[in-house]
């Protein structure tokens, strides 16, 4: 306690408003009372957080700025509704209808039919799920650029993530199918989870279920080993985030012993925001509002494995990562 | 959230930095009236006791009881001169006087002993007892 109070006469400060000295500093002595009751650094620290807080910034939805107020600007933005809701919302609905019907008509059959776990099925599965998602993305004209080497399909490895929105997973399943870790949904997004992502080999876990974590760590490394299995993916984030501050990624997937392959998604904010502000929308809301915008722009960085060096802790390999994620992110703004 | 600014005149913001003896520039109070209304979600015109001790951050901080008692239900005006006593701008004599009044919450002019000893349990928690506390002081 004593030793905390002295580095915290230290302690830097986290605003421009704000000086870590409002009192002079005096040389290092032996603690005294004076110093206990030098209440200045606490004060300060409070101050701070009043002023600024990380944790809200990172959950705030920059709301766009209206650039359609004006008599110019209005009719032309009317005809972009128009032509948004009327032309394109109905052509992309009907592409996914008419893709869910193809996937479905092949994908049963395959499932119940063909016997066995052979690795035909798999690879049929495997084919048939990148290729719904491929329809997904068509269905809000997804312009989506990968940059680096695709994923490739070996033990030890796994795939970590930056999250906005649900629809990260469906942009990344497109090209490579990855097993992912996920929680359990409601509503139609769990009939979905539970039928076909179970044929890519999807872990579930149940975010307020404490025993679960070990149930759930111990697949996780079993899973790894398995050479035949898809690669796994990883949002260490747990949440969607808005895409300009990164929230502390979650430590575990990097205890699990093996190569961390960061893939960095960046959205393309003039077309559409595709934060998904799960507490104030519902998936079906979401996805109908990327369907009445123009187009989906996003790009995909798949980076170099990264390994744990020696000595490094686990937490030490988290923020290196996390930092490696958040450089190639920055590259544009 | 929109353009906050766009509801401050010229005016307000003259007149609140006159208020903290010109110790913000005018960026910084427009900066700090977007974070206020930020912080205020009815808009009422001042912060409460709640909102300040929903920031994860400041209500992990020892002190900040002792705080929402000086901070709470101030007005914007009021709130800008609060913080100003942080700025690297303000006089030695005014942070310490800011921090006379931490101490003597209840505004009589001293610091008693009780002050000194709620400070001190504020800082230490359960770590000392409330005898050893007295027995410091």
């Amino acid at each position: 306690r004593w030793e905390e109070m002295a580095s915290s006469l230290d302690a830097p400060n986290l605003d421009d408003y704000l000086t870590a000295d409002s009192l002079p500093q005096e040389p290092p002595r032996s603690l005294t009372l004076r110093d206990l009751l030098d209440i200045s650094p606490v004060l300060t620290e409070a101050a701070g957080a009043i002023v600024d807080d990380s944790f809200t910034r990172c959950f705030k939805s920059n709301s766009p700025e209206p650039w359609n107020w004006n008599i110019y600007l209005f009719p032309l933005w009317c005809l972009g509704v128009v032509i948004r809701y009327g032309l394109l919302f109905p052509l992309r609905f009907l592409t996914l209808i008419l893709g869910w019907m193809a996937f479905f008509t092949a994908f049963f059959p395959v499932r119940f039919l063909m016997n066995g776990k052979n690795r035909l099925k798999s690879k049929i599965e495997r084919k048939l799920v990148e290729m719904m998602c491929s329809v997904f993305v068509a269905s809000w004209t997804g312009v989506i650029k990968y940059h680096g080497p695709r994923p490739s399909s070996r033990p030890y490895q796994v795939f970590v993530a930056n999250h906005t929105s649900m629809i990260d997973f469906i942009i990344l399943e497109q090209m490579t199918a990855f097993a992912v870790i996920m929680q359990k949904h409601p509503g139609w997004v769990g009939f979905i989870q539970k039928t076909i992502l179970e044929s890519v080999g999807c872990i579930w876990f149940n975010r307020n279920d404490l025993k679960d974590r070990e149930v759930v760590g111990r697949k996780l490394r079993d899973h790894v080993q398995h050479p035949d299995n898809n690669p796994l993916l990883i949002f260490p984030e747990g949440t969607c985030v808005n895409n300009q501050y990164t929230v502390m990624f979650k430590k575990g997937a990097f205890e699990l012993g093996c190569a961390v392959c960061p893939i960095a998604i960046k959205y393309n904010k003039i077309f559409v925001d595709a934060f998904w502000n799960s507490k104030k929308q519902s998936f079906t809301m979401h996805l109908v509002r990327l369907m009445t915008s123009w187009a989906v722009v996003c790009d995909v960085w798949f980076l170099e494995p990264q390994y744990l060096r020696e000595g490094e802790t686990a937490i030490e390999f988290t923020e290196s990562v996390q930092s490696e994620g958040h450089d190639s992110c920055s590259g544009w703004s | 959230m929109g353009n906050a600014s766009s509801m401050l005149t010229q005016y307000d913001i003259e007149e609140v930095q006159e208020h903290c003896s010109y110790l913000f520039s005018q960026q910084e109070i427009v900066s700090l009236y977007e974070r206020f209304c930020q912080l205020d979600r009815s808009a009422k015109g001042f912060v409460a006791e709640d909102e300040f001790l929903s920031i994860p951050e400041y209500s992990t901080n020892p002190l900040s009881q002792r705080l929402l008692r000086m901070v709470d239900g101030l007005n914007f005006k009021e709130f800008v001169s609060f913080l100003s006593t942080f700025s690297a701008r303000a006089s030695l004599q005014q942070k310490i006087e800011f921090i006379f009044k931490v101490y003597d919450i209840d505004g009589k002019g001293k610091v008693s002993f009780k002050d000194l000893v709620e400070v001190l349990r504020d800082l230490t928690g359960s770590s000392m007892s409330e005898k050893q506390r007295e027995v410091l002081i």
